[in-house]
């Protein structure tokens, strides 16, 4: 096996193809993690604040969770009359996928300020702007930092589906691997994968210590 | 059709039409409702298998709050598991068959089954757990009949997210030579038959919709009713 | 000043919270609102700040009606403090109090500087400003509270049952505190509680709410426990609004005799011959506790051969103390003692009664009202 690792590894052409399909597929499953975190941000917030609107917005949300990803892949290039293999079809389709997830979290965490809280900040002359901006959305964030770990491990992972119908990322190291019968190159793809999705998630839980330094503060009153 | 440009829409869905109308399509082993069973029978396999390893798992970690940590973090790199790669790296160490490719799909399924449980367990309140602790029953009494109905809600979420994700992903076994609407998916790929490929993606779709609203039917029969109406009037209250 | 001028607030589906209700806020003053829930008196509260509009009716603050004001712009410069405090569990314990500054443009600097000084002037130790809310005590949140609604030095403070969450020996305390403040800056306050006995602590003036928001009374805390106006508040004031009255009686005429006493670490010889009850001090004569009539010593006088004493009443406070110190004492001799705790002399249930008895019939005779 590692025999086998050493000459995959050997061929220069082998590296660039696995740099690429780990470049690809990286940009793959971020984008559509940022787009639908910054699309689900002001669904939920119209969720929380329009209470008549909140039931329609969640049955929609959850309507287009439900959808594969794998057909919105195939469908949306026919809708829009696009190439089957343009990288436009898996982010729009991951950017939906995502935004759904992330709509019910981000509602749940914004209700979940106290509402002593937000009800200070009125008190105090905040506008509802400032207030969601510096007082609710960064109370909100470690509960919709789980939501967003789950969807950047799903995306990620569903990124490969997409070497199905013959989209690029690490995917393509499986199909390729399987159709060459090269089990070296699948079992790479599979760690890569994994260890993509490993850093990213490493990532995001050091950008929420880096912005939530209350959460680390402990529950134990001090001494004074 | 060519499979890499169209021209939008409304030729798609009258496509998509032509092609379902085709009764060649409908007849035989290859025909829609064959492959649709199948695709169907392949997933509600898959979960019922991940049900079976995961619900005691997560009803035992939840209950004695043994070992949570550990199970909990390595279902969650179960989820970074690309299907794809593990089904096609499982063929060709095991062999073409229906294990490998199911056995890829139970993979699939067991962290959604596994978190929603042990979720759900933990999620029954303390005070219930130790009232009933209090009367006098048994870990099993109290397993059965406090944290199981309990947890149920966020127990068959699980089995939800299961499912949907592993209706998504059952095309995966036509690539390794089993059925399913893959099938229809990728022969439409191979001859550069869009609408088929089309149709397939939709069925797809329709299929996993369907399943979940069966789950959330379930649900709503199974969950205790002063479980829903509790969830209601703290949902109305906040 | 604060006028509520006739207001009304009506809720969607019908339910009254104010009724036609009209209440002038003397500026400078505590003016505590006072009833069981559902009386509106935090709805009546919040229609100062905006937090709520009236439905019909209007609030002027300084002779401006407060709907010509930028809601805001208003709030900025009104304290508002609540029951949980309502701190930003995201920001320490200095940035909280700093929140209004910083809105109303101040730099950073500037506004933790002020928010330092807040904190010591609310009683807080600095470093405090360093941590997070959730590393305080229940009490410590609340005196942040105050601090920080006091930051921008606004002239109004709204308080919305500030001290209900706290246990009764911390609330105690930050009422003192509050009493203490407000001798200082003379702010014009307005107080939310459903505790009549918070209310007539600290009130100047208190109004009585009762259940659909209608106003039962509004007099000073001293002439609701002497005429309640109706049965509503006269329930309400409580039992024992007679005795609890007393509060409000100065200590004049109040004239201490001595009493037998003994020093811890005498001995025997030393207790005064004759058989009553004999009181023990300590060095610098600060009351110990009683010893029975006829009791011996042995040996040295220590604290455990002793009687516990009652409450002790301080020179120049209200009857109420002066009568319960003499109620409360094994001895039936309330134990008078200064500023700083020294022995002064005794008195007797008796003595106070007959005092009170005096100061009625000089009213009465004078043919004042009470």
């Amino acid at each position: 096996m590692i025999e086998e690792l050493l000459k995959f590894f050997g061929s220069p052409s082998n590296r660039e193809m696995v740099l690429d399909a780990l470049a690809e597929h990286t940009y793959l499953s971020l984008v559509p993690l940022l787009l639908g975190f910054l699309v689900a941000l002001p669904i939920g917030r119209l969720a929380q604040r329009v209470y008549w609107l909140r039931g329609m917005l969640l049955g929609a949300a959850n309507v287009f969770y439900t959808i594969p990803s794998l057909a919105l892949y195939v469908l949306i290039p026919g809708l829009f009359g696009w190439p089957l293999l343009s990288s436009n079809n898996v982010v729009i389709a991951l950017t939906i996928y995502t935004a759904a997830l992330l709509v019910r979290p981000t509602l749940d965490a914004l209700e979940s300020v106290p509402g002593h809280v937000t009800a200070a900040a009125t008190a105090m002359g905040y506008r509802t702007g400032r207030s969601f901006l510096t007082v609710e959305l960064p109370l909100a964030v470690p509960a919709i930092a789980s939501g967003v770990r789950v969807a950047s491990v799903s995306s990620i992972s569903l990124v490969s589906l997409g070497a199905l119908i013959g989209t690029g990322g690490l995917g393509k190291l499986f199909t390729d691997g399987f159709q060459r019968w090269y089990p070296a190159q699948v079992l790479i793809g599979i760690v890569l994968t994994v260890l993509l999705a490993l850093v990213v998630d490493l990532l995001l839980v050091g950008l929420w210590r880096l912005i939530t330094p209350w959460t680390r503060a402990g529950g134990r009153v001090l001494p004074s | 059709m060519d499979a890499r440009g169209r021209k939008g829409a409304p030729e798609l869905i009258v496509n998509m039409i032509a092609w379902l109308a085709d009764p060649a399509h409908w007849r035989g082993p290859e025909g829609v409702p064959a492959q649709m069973l199948l695709h169907l029978y392949y997933c509600v396999l898959s979960v019922g298998v991940a049900v079976v390893i995961a619900v005691p798992l997560g009803l035992y970690i939840g209950h004695t709050g043994r070992g949570g940590v550990f199970v909990v973090g390595v279902s969650n790199a179960m989820r970074a598991l690309p299907t794809l790669g593990l089904v096609t790296a499982l063929v060709m160490f095991l062999g073409l068959g229906v294990v490998p490719a199911l056995a890829g799909l139970v993979i699939l399924a067991v962290p959604a089954v596994l978190s929603g449980t042990h979720a759900g367990v933990r999620s029954v309140p303390t005070e219930a757990v130790d009232a009933a602790r209090g009367m006098g029953m048994t870990p099993w009494q109290r397993l059965w009949q406090v944290e199981l109905p309990n947890a149920l809600p966020l127990l068959i979420g699980g089995v939800r997210s299961a499912m949907l994700q592993v209706v998504a992903t059952a095309a995966v076994a036509a690539y390794v030579g089993l059925g399913g609407l893959g099938r229809i998916l990728l022969g439409g790929l191979a001859v550069g038959e869009y609408d088929q490929m089309a149709v397939a993606a939709l069925l797809i779709a329709l299929l996993a919709v369907f399943l979940d609203g069966v789950l959330a039917a379930l649900s709503r029969w199974v969950v205790p009713r002063g479980l829903v109406l509790a969830n209601t009037a703290t949902h109305d209250g906040s | 000043m604060i006028e509520f001028q006739s207001v009304h607030k009506q809720y969607g589906n019908g339910t009254v919270a104010v009724q036609d209700l009209s209440l002038t806020v003397e500026a400078g003053t505590i003016t505590v609102l006072v009833g069981p829930s559902g009386c509106g008196k935090t709805t009546l509260m919040r229609m100062v700040n905006r937090m709520i509009d009236p439905s019909s009716g209007s609030v002027l603050l300084d002779g401006t009606d407060i709907r010509e004001r930028d809601p805001a712009r208003l709030r900025r410069g009104i304290g508002y403090v609540i029951q949980q405090a309502g701190l930003f569990p995201h920001r320490t314990v200095l940035d909280n109090v700093a929140t209004v500054p910083r809105l109303f443009g101040n730099s950073r600097r500037d506004a933790r500087r002020r928010a330092a000084e807040l904190l010591e002037r609310v009683g807080l130790p600095n470093d405090l400003g360093k941590r997070y809310p959730v590393q305080l005590s229940g009490g410590q949140q609340q005196r942040v509270g105050v601090a920080r609604a006091l930051a921008a030095d606004p002239p109004v403070l709204l308080m919305d049952e500030p001290f209900s969450a706290v246990d009764p020996v911390v609330r105690a305390d930050l009422q003192d505190e509050l009493l203490r403040l407000q001798d200082e800056l003379g702010k014009t306050v307005l107080f939310v509680t459903h505790d009549i006995d918070e209310a007539i602590k600290l009130g100047d003036r208190v109004a009585v709410l009762r259940q659909g928001g209608y106003l039962a009374q509004y007099a000073a805390p001293d002439d609701l426990l002497a005429e309640p106006a109706d049965d509503f508040v006269t329930s309400f004031v409580g039992r024992d609004r007679g005795y609890r009255r007393l509060s409000f009686l100065d200590s004049q005429g109040v004239c201490p005799e001595q009493a037998d006493t003994i020093r811890i670490g005498d001995t025997s010889a030393d207790v005064p011959s004759r058989a009553g009850w004999v009181l023990a001090l300590d060095h610098e004569r600060r009351p110990r506790g009683w010893l029975l009539p006829d009791a011996t010593v042995d040996g040295q006088l220590t604290e455990n051969q002793l009687l516990a004493g009652g409450s002790l009443y301080t020179e120049g406070t209200s009857l109420r103390g002066a009568l319960d110190a003499a109620l409360s004492a094994p001895s039936g001799l309330g134990v008078v003692v200064d500023a700083d705790g020294a022995y002064v002399g005794v008195v007797t249930a008796r003595h106070v009664l007959d005092l009170i008895e005096s100061r009625r019939r000089s009213v009465t005779t004078e043919g004042a009202v009470p």
